[in-house]
């Protein structure tokens, strides 16, 4: 809106750009290759800033937006090439922009196999999923959505762990037919917006549409489904533990931090705001999954043997804070009319979204430290390791306690507005969710436990050579986004206010 | 006698090109040696491009009919025609290596390339239903003895049985049902047909008879579950470059066949064939993509895939609407791109002595030619319907033409059964990325099959990001 130049276009096709040039210098030039790849993310960082920058956090309407027109055939289909983004999408696209390029660092010297392939699938990724956050087109989104599970399709297949062709199908096919029943949605809606021959794929105009209640539940159902599995929700969560363990760090990383949060995303763009009415009806079915992925899902969290495994329990269950926060704003304003009490669910989700990017992903990182050296994820297989990375202790201590809620880390802000916000609809779901305060520190310190501290295991522990420069960068960048964000979240609020107190009213005001 | 001319057979003008030209090129291949019979495959592509040319300088605005009704030109046609032109070019530029590494480059294979494509050519324009039937013969004719080509191969022979003793029964079906709609209406002309149809009724017994046997005929000669059977061993059996042309424009014939008999001629009666396509579809789309995750051979898992897209086919005829028609269009189209380009990549990997169109040929592929991987592994994701390949656009188009008509529960069966074939798709692209080579033999293709197979493969993408004139040419043909 104030640049006068297609930004966030830009950030979609800058990292693509980068990616076929990867793919076009081939594994012949490496070293060169992955400096094209350092340089492309580090630059779409510098510029997805700029976003932060000119952001006007005192409307709720799209910002930077942009559209051309992409198929235009009236009465047969047309959809354009919209993007914009708000104060929901804006701090995830910043996320997204902010981790890839530490996805590179931490993998500069320890992929052999490919190395072009593996940069070049993710700077494509790192496109398709800025154009996922920022797309105002339902289809352009939608194209975006399932084009990105081909990269990481490729990810967790070539350069994953021995039971990677089982993980990387698995999880495409359980995102896919997830998403095949938003897509007859999303064609559903498409069809109900036609107006004198004019139809459109805008999400905007899909907000105006009168829905039935029937429809709605249809609807609703069809985009939880997609969003559930991508999340991932409990019962539809077992896709994830095994693609987290068999993908390569890189991979974790990025599924944890970002791609699950498109999920959440999608909750707060699509679900509430298009099917109010079936979500104010069946709130009850997402608050009681919420709440059995916290409590249940941290109980198998603290039985797990596999630190990967570990992290990615403590992610479904820390994600089910998100969807929690979603969808409290039915109760809340049934039972007393709260709207500060529902924005402050969904800025908790939002908060809780961006900060679980940063720490799970961080979590991952350390996993991956540990990995390279002893290559093994076992938690057995460590033990006093502070004794010999006494530096890695640290961060891997900070980020264990930021997982666990600790105040003063991201972590603290997002569980503590969500139980907030529970505690103003029922006392129940904030005692359920509050578990998560016990549950969280046991599973993560009863791993930092056993892995940091102690005596010194086994040889493989006395042998272990501390954090190098490159491990370093990447952990501390992350430590401090974890506290910054932790002491001082004001301006990260501040920027999705507007847009979070605008979306509690759009979802409040009745469809039928 | 009136002459051509006045009976408008200008329109007719890249036929009667194409007749004349492959009569020629039969003589003139008798008189050639081994070594100059690559005169056969140039006259033969010069006579593609002289079709295409014929076709657009007689190209039509409107629906204009020739031969006292025999005959349709109209925009739809031509773009079908010219459509199949270019298949069959891309298929004659990919087989030519393959037909000569194995003592197949022979003039029938070309002669009888073209005879088929008359027919479909024939079929596109057909105005009565003798002619439709003229053009369905035409077809399978040159196509059983195409796929029996190879003398010296058991199972193509055996393959070729099957298919002309099924093809022949199935003709038979189709012409019998066409008897009966003559012996109801007393017309054969498809205008004619239209109201004859409405006059008579569409609930009368005798039509609704005959309809089931053309559905019956027109279902075989898609490929359509249960009448599926000489798909998956003709696709087999056949040598690869005719398995890929069979895979191509008679493709087209069968959308056609479908467009002209169904819906245009029986358009009244469209309640009755829209619940038979519906089960044909369905079981299509189920048999298809259950059998084939169950396949080791490539050519047998496309054969079952292609089965599975026919199901989808349907899905946009029995729509009913013109928009389904269009979405069966814009799919018929996809397809043929994508089924040229897959069965290229067996044509680019074989060698002599070597076919490689088992699944397992394709293990490490990304070691060996990482471009040609990315190729195949566009076109599985394509023809598995995920974005941004022109393969999901087909999809959409049918699903939203299904959706309009309020068969929301059919457009759910096809989207999860997609599902199911996104897995053996995915299979293949797991053997080329995830596997390690078992053959180490460098490709051996030349530059044309090369160069070809890579704007085949740059067009799936490329048509999959800018949809726009493929869908709008669909569009425009079928207001």
């Amino acid at each position: 809106m104030q640049l006068d130049w297609p930004i966030l276009s830009v950030l979609i096709w800058l990292p693509i750009l980068g990616g076929g040039i990867m793919l076009a210098l081939g594994d012949r030039g490496v070293v060169l290759g992955r400096w094209v790849a350092l340089l492309t993310t580090a630059a779409t960082f510098g510029i997805s800033t700029l976003l932060w920058v000119y952001f006007d956090s005192s409307t709720a309407l799209m910002q930077f937006t942009e559209e051309r027109t992409w198929i235009d055939i009236p009465g047969t289909l047309v959809s354009t090439y919209s993007l914009g983004v708000d104060g929901i999408a804006m701090p995830l696209i910043l996320l997204t922009t902010f981790i890839t390029p530490l996805v590179v660092i931490a993998s500069w010297t320890v992929i052999e196999k490919k190395p072009a392939q593996y940069y070049a699938a993710f700077l494509i990724l790192e496109g398709l999923m800025i154009g996922v956050f920022a797309a105002l087109d339902a289809l352009l989104f939608y194209v975006l959505w399932e084009a990105m599970l081909i990269p990481m399709f490729i990810i967790i297949g070539v350069w994953g762990g021995p039971r990677r062709v089982y993980a990387t199908i698995k999880f495409f096919l359980y995102t896919f037919l997830g998403s095949v029943l938003m897509l007859v949605s999303l064609i559903y809606l498409y069809q109900q917006t036609c107006n004198a021959g004019q139809c459109s794929y805008l999400i905007a105009d899909f907000y105006d549409v009168p829905l039935d209640q029937n429809v709605q539940i249809m609807i609703f159902i069809a985009f939880m489904t997609a969003f559930a599995v991508k999340v991932p929700m409990w019962p539809v969560h077992t896709w994830l533990p095994d693609a987290h363990v068999e993908a390569p760090t890189g991979g974790s990383v990025i599924l944890a931090a970002i791609m699950l949060k498109m999920g959440g995303y999608g909750f707060l763009r699509f679900s509430l705001p298009i099917t109010p009415d079936a979500a104010d009806t069946l709130d009850w079915l997402v608050i009681s999954l919420s709440l059995i992925a916290v409590v249940y899902i941290g109980f198998v969290a603290l039985v797990q043997q596999d630190m990967k495994k570990l992290i990615a329990y403590s992610s479904i269950a820390h994600m089910g804070f998100v969807t929690l926060g979603s969808f409290l704003t039915f109760e809340l304003m049934r039972v007393n009319g709260d709207p500060r009490g529902a924005a402050m669910g969904i800025e908790g989700a939002m908060v809780q979204m961006i900060s679980h990017g940063l720490i799970s992903g961080a979590l991952f990182f350390c996993v991956g430290v540990l990995y390279d050296r002893v290559h093994s994820r076992e938690i057995n297989a460590y033990g006093g390791v502070v004794n010999t990375m006494p530096i890695f202790a640290t961060f891997a201590v900070l980020f264990a306690l930021a997982n666990s809620g600790l105040p003063a880390t991201s972590g603290f802000v997002g569980e503590f507005l969500v139980i907030i916000a529970s505690f103003r609809a029922d006392f129940w779901y904030a005692f359920l969710a509050g578990l998560t305060l016990i549950l969280g520190a046991a599973y993560t310190l009863w791993m930092v436990k056993r892995v940091i501290f102690g005596a010194v295991a086994n040889e493989n522990v006395a042998g272990l050579t501390d954090l190098n420069a490159r491990e370093f960068i990447v952990l501390g960048v992350l430590a401090l986004a974890v506290l910054a964000l932790g002491l001082w979240p004001a301006p990260m609020l501040d920027v999705m206010h507007k847009t979070v107190e605008e979306l509690v009213q759009q979802i409040t005001a009745p469809k039928l | 006698m009136s002459s051509w001319a006045e009976m408008g057979g200008q329109v007719a003008a890249a036929e009667a090109f194409v007749l004349t030209a492959l009569c020629v090129i039969l003589v003139i291949d008798v008189f050639l040696t081994d070594r100059s019979r690559w005169l056969t495959y140039v006259l033969s592509l010069l006579t593609l491009a002289g079709a295409a040319y014929m076709t657009v300088r007689y190209g039509v605005q409107g629906r204009v009919t020739a031969f006292d009704g025999m005959y349709i030109a109209d925009p739809m046609g031509d773009v079908l025609k010219l459509f199949s032109y270019g298949t069959v070019a891309v298929a004659f530029l990919y087989s030519r290596e393959y037909l000569q590494r194995r003592g197949l480059f022979r003039g029938e294979y070309f002669i009888l390339a073209l005879v088929a494509l008359l027919g479909v050519m024939v079929m596109v324009s057909a105005g009565s239903l003798l002619t439709v039937y003229l053009g369905v013969e035409l077809l399978s004719l040159s196509l059983y003895a195409m796929v029996a080509f190879d003398r010296e191969s058991g199972i193509a022979a055996e393959s070729a049985m099957k298919y002309f003793v099924l093809g022949a029964i199935s003709s038979g079906t189709l012409l019998y049902g066409f008897s009966i709609i003559y012996g109801v209406t007393g017309t054969l002309q498809l205008d004619e047909l239209a109201v004859g149809v409405r006059e008579v009724g569409a609930s009368n017994l005798g039509l609704i008879f005959g309809l089931a046997f053309i559905i019956v005929g027109i279902a075989f000669k898609f490929g359509a579950v249960p009448f599926h059977m000489w798909v998956p061993d003709v696709y087999h059996g056949a040598p690869t470059p005719v398995t890929l042309f069979i895979g191509s424009a008679p493709k087209i014939a069968s959308f056609v066949l479908a467009i002209r008999v169904l819906a245009e001629g029986l358009d009244a009666m469209v309640a009755s064939w829209q619940d038979m396509l519906i089960a044909l579809s369905v079981l299509s789309l189920l048999l298809g993509n259950v059998v084939a995750i169950a396949q080791s051979n490539l050519k047998r898992m496309l054969a079952y895939s292609t089965i599975s897209h026919v199901g989808f086919i349907l899905l946009g005829i029995l729509a009913g609407t013109n928009e389904g028609y269009r979405a069966a269009m814009f799919y018929t189209f996809s397809y043929v791109i994508m089924a040229v380009g897959s069965f290229g990549m067996i044509l680019l990997l074989s060698r002599s002595g070597f076919e490689a169109d088992r699944l397992e040929d394709f293990k490490g592929l990304n070691r060996r030619s990482p471009w040609f991987a990315s190729i195949m592994m566009m076109l599985m994701f394509s023809t598995a319907g995920v974005p941004p390949f022109i393969g999901f656009w087909a999809k959409l188009a049918v699903i939203g033409a299904v959706l309009d008509v309020g068969l929301a529960w059919l457009a759910a069966v096809a989207v999860v059964l997609s599902v199911v074939a996104a897995f053996y798709y995915l299979r293949v692209v797991k053997l080329m990325y995830f596997d390690d080579p078992t053959d180490s033999h460098a490709i051996e293709a030349g530059g044309t099959l090369r160069t070809v197979l890579s704007a085949n493969g740059v067009a799936v993408l490329a048509l999959g990001v800018f949809p726009s004139a493929l869908i709008d040419l669909c569009a425009r043909v079928l207001p």
